[in-house]
Formats: C-alpha cells, structure tokens, sequence
C-alpha cells in the first residue's frame, strides 16, 4: 500500500508538496486553538507550548522506543491532553486578559524546560527520525485533517459543543443553566491541546529537526491568527484561515523582502473589511444544507410543532 | 421550602450579608426589597452558589444545599434568572431555550416545555430564530425568564426583573411571574421597584446594608409608614 501512495505522491512537485504539509499541520493546529478560543471562547497566547510538547513528546518516543507512528500520535496527544488539564485546572479560573498572560508565561516555562532538557538535547534541538510507518507522512498529515476536521465539527453540534458556546456567550449564565463551567473549560482546554500535540508532533516529523525556540510566541500568534482571521469558531473559517496564512508566506516569496510587508497588510485589510473573520457565520453545513434546501434538524422539528400554536394565539386575537 | 439560617456572605473585607435568615414557603411569592447595596442580589446568589458564604446554611426541601457547586444546585430545583438577563446574545432564542433545558434530557417533554413558554410568551415565538441580542430588552427579560423555566425549576429566583422597563412591559412581566406561580412553581424576587413587588408577593423581606429590617405580609409592609417612607416614595 505504501508504494502506491508513493506512486500517487511522485507525480507532484516537491516544493508545493511541502507547501501542501505545512497547509495541513497549520489546519491542525488551528483546529485545535479554535476549539479553546473559538468555541469555548479562552484566549490563549501559548498554543505554540502544547504544540511543542507533542512535537518533543512525539519525537522521543520515535527516538527512544521506535513506536509505530499511529500509536506514537495518540499517545502524544493524550500526553500533551494531560498537561494541558493540568495546567489548566488553575489557569482556566481565571478570564479574558489575565488568562492570556498567564498562557504567555506558560508557554514561556514550556520553552526554558526545553531548552535545558538533556532528553531535548538542549538548546542543540532534536534531529527527528523518519516516522515508523509505510504510508508517506502527507498522506498521514492530511488524514488526520480530515479527521480531525470531522471530530470538531461533530463538538460543534454536539450537546457538550452548546455547553461550550453558552460558556463563551456568558459563563454566569451558562453556570445558571447547570453546566459545570470549570471542568468544561478544562476539557475544551484538553482537547484543544490534544489536538495541538497531534499537530506538534506531525510536525516534528515532517521537519525532521525541532528547536524550542521555533515554538515561541511569534508562532502562538501565527496560529491565533489563523483563528481569528478565518472567524472565531468557525471551523471552515479555521480551514481556511490556515490555508491563507500557511500559503501566504511561500506565494509571496517573489516579493521578496516586501513579503511580510504584504503579509502584514492581508491581516490589517482582513480585520477592518470581516471583522468577524473571513468566514464569521458561514459554515459548511449550512451553505450545503441550503444548497440541498433542507433546514437544520432542530429547526424544522419546532416549526411543525409550533404552528399549532401560532393558530390557536391567532385565533383568539 | 427553602430555609436560610444565619447567611454571612464577605466581598473581601467588607461584609456584604450579614446574619440572613429567611424562609420561603412552598407556592409562595417572596419579595427582598431593598436600596442599592442592601444585599439584595448577594442573597440570590448565594442561594444559588455563585457567590461563596462565609458561614450559615441554606436548606432546600429538607437538604442542606450550602457549599454545593452552582450546577448542582440547578439540578436541586432552583432556577435563576440573573440580573441583567444574560441572555446568551449570539444564539437564538430557540437556541437559548433549548441551553435552559440542558441538565434534563428527555427530548419530547423538552419540546412541550418550548411549547409552553412560546404559548406564555407569544413575542418570543415570533422571534423564535432571531438572535437573543436583538431583542428589545422586555423581549430579553422573557427571553430571561423563559429560559429559566426550561429546568422545571421548583424555586425561581428572579432578580431585578423591572430594571430598564418601561411601565406597561414592568406590568406584563409582574402578571406574568403571578401566572407562573399560579401554576405552581415558588418564586422568590428582588426588586428596586418595591410596589410592584410588594403588590404581588404573598411576604416579604426589607434589607438594609446586608440586614433584614422588616419582614411581613406583603400587604402590611406595603402599609408600614417606615416602608411607605422610604421605599415607595411618600
């Protein structure tokens, strides 16, 4: 089977190949962040930390144990999932701002443990073996997106994802209602960061050497904005923000030392034009559903119910 | 139905309640009134576990409830409207209505509930896919209030639910929480606008700085010359 994605792979050029992996592991860690502060609303300036975790996490166990590389994913997200429960359980009381600086401290200890880690290899960075699998790693990359792209949709229209939107939309109320807003914060948090380990360690393999100062704050930006550029909870916003701003950097590499210039002003020219981002309010789902001209499920079970009502209150006007 | 005994509630150094007791009694109205910073809304939210107590017990339906996490507390019966409403502004009313229902799980009676609340409120049926945060604020408190109901709470705690009205809409809702309680859930209230509340409520409570003052029959506070004096504006 591996020799036949090969096949399929050796057609395309190498360079757009590469482009292509950086599309997908952006995606995936956007995901990720769009989960935290998309949906439940938690800005968080240090996902570029549980990126790194997974990216080392996920390299010493190729190193180290040789591990099959799906097991290797999994187990590096559960890794970094921990953490991140555990950093979180405290941090996520508190809101808005404060939660934002303390996720930049974090971050910060996340990379000054790196770089004095013996198992890190320090400040020398890791040189990350090829991944224990046949399937060529885009192919593996660009899985995990689709998959990964499935499983938050499904959070999103799920009954914990409403939780997670009433959270955002205002957590006195939401704790009104009876949801338990301290362990769903602290289980969005997880996931976020589960995903962002997957996508750490994707990336890990895919560069074949990591630094910790490749994952400092300049990348947990990179990743907000792709978040925010696309649209705050969206997932399609996620999807393409990412693949604007992952492809941006290497389309505009004819404009040489103009390039972050061009760069910067997309971003500028984006918020003042969609301040809700590229896709606020556009999703997938319903652009299909409304192509197919069907309405969402809950909707249309109300409509029928309620028209019962309708006639009776107009009956007595 | 519900018993507090002894409530002390600290906002850092200052003391914000101070030795609360009061009772409210199954298919009661009770109604806290008050001036700003009496206490009011702490009682509320104490009751309902937002805010944490220094000391003192809350005792619902035989069961001592102080100290439990506000969710659970939501799944004891007691219902709260906050003050302000809180609507969740970017999802629609439907949508609010349905987050309500969230600690219950049985999908039909969830769909009778809406039924019910679009029947007591019709504005909201007419507004049923628009976003909360462009309701008009009487639409809100409904809005507020319905969501509130979604729970099949036992104890409505509704708090403020005249502020910013206009007095026509501060008499529909005022008729309409009588309505809701006529049909058999307990409602306790707190409010600036002391004669509407104290035109519907069965008892009620005066506070002062974290104190209670006067408690009684709604109908001879409403007479009381030191309430008159102070509350009602005479």
């Amino acid at each position: 089977m591996g020799d036949y994605f090969q096949l399929l792979l050796g057609n395309l050029n190498p360079y757009y190949l590469q482009i292509l992996v950086n599309i997908g592991i952006g995606i995936i860690l956007a995901l990720g962040l769009n989960v935290i502060t998309g949906l439940t609303g938690q800005l968080s300036l240090g996902h570029a930390a549980f990126m790194s975790i997974g990216a080392f996490t996920s390299a010493v166990l190729t190193i180290r144990f040789n591990m099959p590389f799906s097991v290797n994913l999994i187990l590096t997200g559960f890794i970094t999932a921990g953490v991140a429960a555990i950093i979180g359980l405290p941090i996520l009381r508190l809101t808005g701002d404060y939660l934002a600086i303390c996720t930049l401290g974090f971050a910060e200890i996340v990379k000054v443990v790196f770089l004095n880690l013996d198992i890190t290899n320090g400040a020398l960075g890791l040189s990350v073996p090829a991944p224990n699998s046949t399937i060529p790693l885009p192919i593996i990359v660009w899985t995990i997106v689709v998959l990964m792209i499935i499983c938050v949709s499904f959070i999103h229209s799920s009954r914990f994802g409403r939780a997670l939107m009433a959270i955002r939309g205002d957590e006195i109320a939401a704790e009104a209602m009876g949801i338990n807003v301290t362990l769903y914060k602290v289980q969005s948090f997880a996931l976020g960061s589960f995903i962002a380990g997957v996508g750490g360690g994707l990336y890990a393999h895919f560069m074949g050497y990591i630094n910790p100062s490749d994952f400092g704050f300049l990348k947990s930006v990179d990743i907000l904005s792709m978040v925010v550029l696309g649209g705050l909870g969206s997932i399609t916003g996620s999807v393409v923000g990412a693949t604007i701003l992952s492809a941006a950097p290497e389309f505009l590499r004819f404009m040489a030392s103009y390039r972050m210039l061009v760069y910067g002003g997309l971003l500028v020219s984006m918020m003042i034009f969609r301040p809700n981002g590229l896709m606020g309010g556009i999703s997938f789902t319903s652009l299909i559903l409304r192509a197919v001209g069907r309405k969402p499920h809950m909707k249309s079970l109300m409509e029928q119910k309620s028209t019962e009502i309708l006639r009776s209150g107009n009956g007595d006007t | 139905m519900l018993t507090l005994d002894k409530i002390y509630v600290n906002y850092g150094a200052i003391n914000a309640l101070k030795s609360i007791s009061c009772q409210v009694g199954k298919g009661e109205i009770v109604a806290l009134i008050g001036a700003n910073g009496a206490g009011k809304t702490t009682i509320l939210n104490a009751i309902s576990g937002i805010v944490p107590m220094f000391s003192g017990t809350v005792t619902f339906l035989d069961e001592t409830i102080s100290g439990i996490p506000p969710h659970e507390i939501v799944k004891r019966g007691i219902s709260q409207v906050p003050e302000g409403r809180r609507v969740f502004a970017n999802m629609s009313v439907l949508e609010n209505l349905e987050m309500g229902a969230y600690i219950r799980n049985d999908k039909s009676a969830i769909l009778e509930e809406i039924d019910q609340v679009f029947t007591r409120f019709p504005r909201l049926f007419e507004r049923k896919k628009q976003m909360a945060k462009t309701l008009s604020g009487g639409e809100q408190q409904m809005l507020a209030m319905g969501r509130a109901l979604m729970s099949r709470p036992k104890l409505l705690l509704l708090d403020e639910p005249s502020m910013g009205l206009a007095p026509m809409l501060v008499e529909q809702i005022f008729s309409i929480i009588q309505e809701i309680n006529a049909n058999g859930t307990t409602v306790m209230l707190v409010e600036q606008n002391a004669n509407m509340a104290l035109s519907i409520a069965h008892r009620a409570y005066v506070l002062e700085t974290g104190e209670v003052v006067l408690q009684g029959p709604a109908k001879e506070l409403a007479a009381n010359p030191d309430v008159r004096k102070a509350y009602l504006g005479e």
